[in-house]
């Protein structure tokens, strides 16, 4: 099924592999030779101003923008994102979250769960497909680590902001991917409710590699994770977040504008 | 284990609504061919043939509540699977006429002589043995429905634009079907049938037969609907509904999704077509008529969307209106009363007829969330 890339310059060892990523919209470069590394198992946060082209990034990555140039390459280089479309990367393990929480509304938080599962997507599976106690257990288990337990039944669509959230967490738990593309996680919470979902992503983080994005800079700190900082496209610095917040360049983006 | 999914299909008011659709599909043959015509009881030819019909739409309605109201297709050619299973089961009935047209040609429908044709074109091969001509009534509106399918949600079209060109589609097959030379009675359409499976059309035993049959039908209908949005994968139709873009993120395949109800949907259209067609005595090509298409989504509207009930419901007591007011001094203002019935609807009764009646809590339609009285977000 994998259209499998015969590894031609030795690429990489990395999980996720972006190299010199370049998109534009209507001649405004979002994305601008950007390059990125992520290793099996890490977390990375990614931080930057407005429009710095994070959320753009996550798009190239999981096939619902096409890049005008660049390579991007997952799992030790041996698929080309570009190549796919966006139910097959899924497939192949990369689960995103939006930047503004998505759930299905008219679903039950119980239900939202199941349809993230990970499981059998085709339509004969699912027409044929009855509850089981393995999935409830594991919808029980998500519920419990989101702290949604006791609104499993309420509909989606009559949950919190926050609440939602988590709830899109939850089902990227469900997923179980190998790659989690997070897109402002706490945006809406309050500080203790930020504070539980750095906790939270920390604990998913320790089996399953993790892209963070977000301008919470409590929250990142508390990620305590490798920190990359992209402006006008490209990366600008990296490092550890004390690192990056005291290089200049990057005060000077995020406050001398 | 499909048994129990059988049993499970329906909720409450979906065994009230079986229950009903059933009794009917008994009572009614029997009082009218038990009771004489004298007695107060006895339901006559006319107004068995009149809810038949009734019935054909109401399957018609719940085709199309399946697309639109689960998946959020809003076809507005759904008339086109009608059609062409009413023109299916029309060449079957057509075929049996024989040699008692006017022409009395031995192979050629009266049609076919008039224009001076010398043989049966190859598309009508097949049609005068019944088992051929059911299976048409389906394959003919579901491949058509596939191959649309196919195309329109792999490219990716929605909303607007995929109504418009269901629209189109219908439109060209109407215009298609008036033409002479595309063999099947331009726009005189198909007529003058004598009879199916050896039995007089007109007789009160074939007409009862009818009637009960589509009875059958519907109630058949809504139980493979049920079962297909009670699945799982009924859920993920919701969702696409709901939120396309994220399901796809999932992982989920939504064109596929999509095209398998799609033509799931068309082959239940095409089976309310072909029970229509003997009923009427004729099929011709105003039945591809967009604005046809168009009355089916009030129906279901009016009736309540997301709900199949609700369509049926809707199909029935919109059509019950029409007939009523066509037949008076008010005809000419039908369209008139249509329209301010769909605008007051959509203003007043967003869930339909249906959501003024209470219920248990279920996957909501895709404007209201009855589980907790709460009112979800529309559908984008
Ligand atoms: N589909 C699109 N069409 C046109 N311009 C776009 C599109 N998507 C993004 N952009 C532009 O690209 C730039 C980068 O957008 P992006 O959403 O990636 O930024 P971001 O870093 O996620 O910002 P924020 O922190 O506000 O979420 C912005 O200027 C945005 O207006
Ligand atoms: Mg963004």
């Amino acid at each position: 099924m994998d259209t499998t890339v015969t590894n031609p310059h030795e690429v990489t060892q990395s999980l996720l592999y972006l190299d010199g990523v370049s998109v534009s919209f209507d001649g405004f470069r979002a994305l601008n030779n950007l390059s990125l590394e992520l290793a099996p198992g890490e977390m990375r946060a990614i931080i930057g101003p407005n429009g710095a082209g994070k959320t753009t990034m996550m798009d190239v990555i999981t096939g619902k923008t096409r890049p005008d140039s660049g390579e991007v390459l997952f799992d030790k280089g041996s698929v080309d994102l570009t190549t796919k479309d966006e139910a097959a990367i899924a497939e192949l393990g990369i689960g995103r979250k939006f930047q503004k929480p998505t759930v299905f509304e008219n679903h039950t938080v119980e239900d939202n769960i199941l349809l993230s599962l990970k499981d059998d997507r085709s339509v004969r599976g699912n027409l044929m497909w009855y509850a089981n106690s393995g999935d409830s257990d594991r919808i029980g288990e998500i519920l419990k680590t989101i702290g949604l337990t006791a609104h499993g039944k309420r509909l989606a669509g009559s949950l919190s902001h926050g609440q939602k959230q988590w709830l899109e967490i939850g089902m990227l738990i469900a997923q179980d991917p190998k790659l989690l593309l997070v897109d402002e996680p706490v945006a809406g919470m309050t500080d203790a409710e930020s504070m539980t979902t750095a906790d939270l992503l920390k604990d998913i983080a320790k089996d399953h590699t993790v892209i963070v994005v977000e301008h919470d800079m409590e929250f990142v700190r508390r990620l305590g994770v490798k920190v990359t900082v992209l402006h006008e496209g490209s990366v600008l610095a990296e490092g550890s977040i004390d690192e990056v917040s005291a290089n200049e360049r990057v005060v000077e983006v995020y406050l001398g504008r | 284990m499909i048994t129990r999914r059988l049993i499970e299909a329906p909720d409450g008011r979906g065994w009230i609504f079986l229950a009903i659709v059933l009794v009917a599909a008994v009572l009614v043959p029997l009082l009218h061919l038990l009771l004489p015509p004298s007695s107060p009881f006895h339901v006559s030819t006319s107004v068995m043939t009149l809810w038949g019909k009734y019935l054909c739409f109401a399957l018609l309605a719940l085709s199309l509540d399946l697309v639109w109201g689960y998946c959020g297709i809003l076809s507005l050619g759904h008339g086109a699977f009608f059609a062409l299973g009413g023109y299916a089961m029309g060449m079957y009935l057509m075929r049996q006429i024989g040699t008692r047209g006017v022409y009395a040609h031995p192979t050629l429908p009266d049609f076919m002589v008039f224009l001076n044709w010398k043989e049966l074109p190859w598309f009508w091969y097949g049609f005068d043995w019944f088992p051929y001509a059911l299976l048409m009534v389906v394959l003919v509106p579901g491949v058509l429905a596939f191959v649309f399918g196919w195309f329109a949600f792999r490219s990716r079209v929605t909303g607007v634009y995929l109504s418009i060109i269901t629209q189109a589609l219908t439109y060209a097959l109407m215009l298609g079907f008036f033409r002479n030379n595309f063999g099947f009675g331009g726009n005189n359409g198909l007529t003058d049938f004598k009879d199916i499976l050896g039995f007089n059309i007109q007789s009160s035993q074939t007409r009862a037969a009818l009637f009960a049959l589509s009875a059958v039908a519907l109630a058949l209908g809504y139980v493979v609907a049920r079962m297909v949005v009670q699945s799982k994968a009924g859920k993920v139709l919701i969702a696409i509904r709901d939120a396309e873009s994220r399901t796809r993120f999932l992982g989920y395949r939504v064109e596929n999704y999509k095209t398998y109800v799609f033509t799931l949907s068309a082959c239940m259209a095409g089976i309310a077509g072909a029970l229509y067609v003997p009923q009427v005595g004729i099929i011709n090509p105003s039945e591809f008529a967009p604005a046809n298409s168009i009355e089916m989504v009030i129906w279901v509207a009016v009736g309540g969307r997301s709900t199949l009930v609700g369509a049926a419901l809707g199909a029935v007591i919109v059509n019950f209106a029409k007939s009523t007011f066509t037949t008076g001094m008010l005809a000419p203002y039908w369209l008139f009363a249509l329209g301010a019935l769909f605008v007051l609807v959509t203003i007043f009764l967003p869930k339909g007829i249906l959501g003024l009646m209470p219920q248990r809590a279920e996957p909501a339609g895709p404007n209201g969330s009855p589980a907790n009285g709460r009112v979800a977000q529309p559908a984008e």
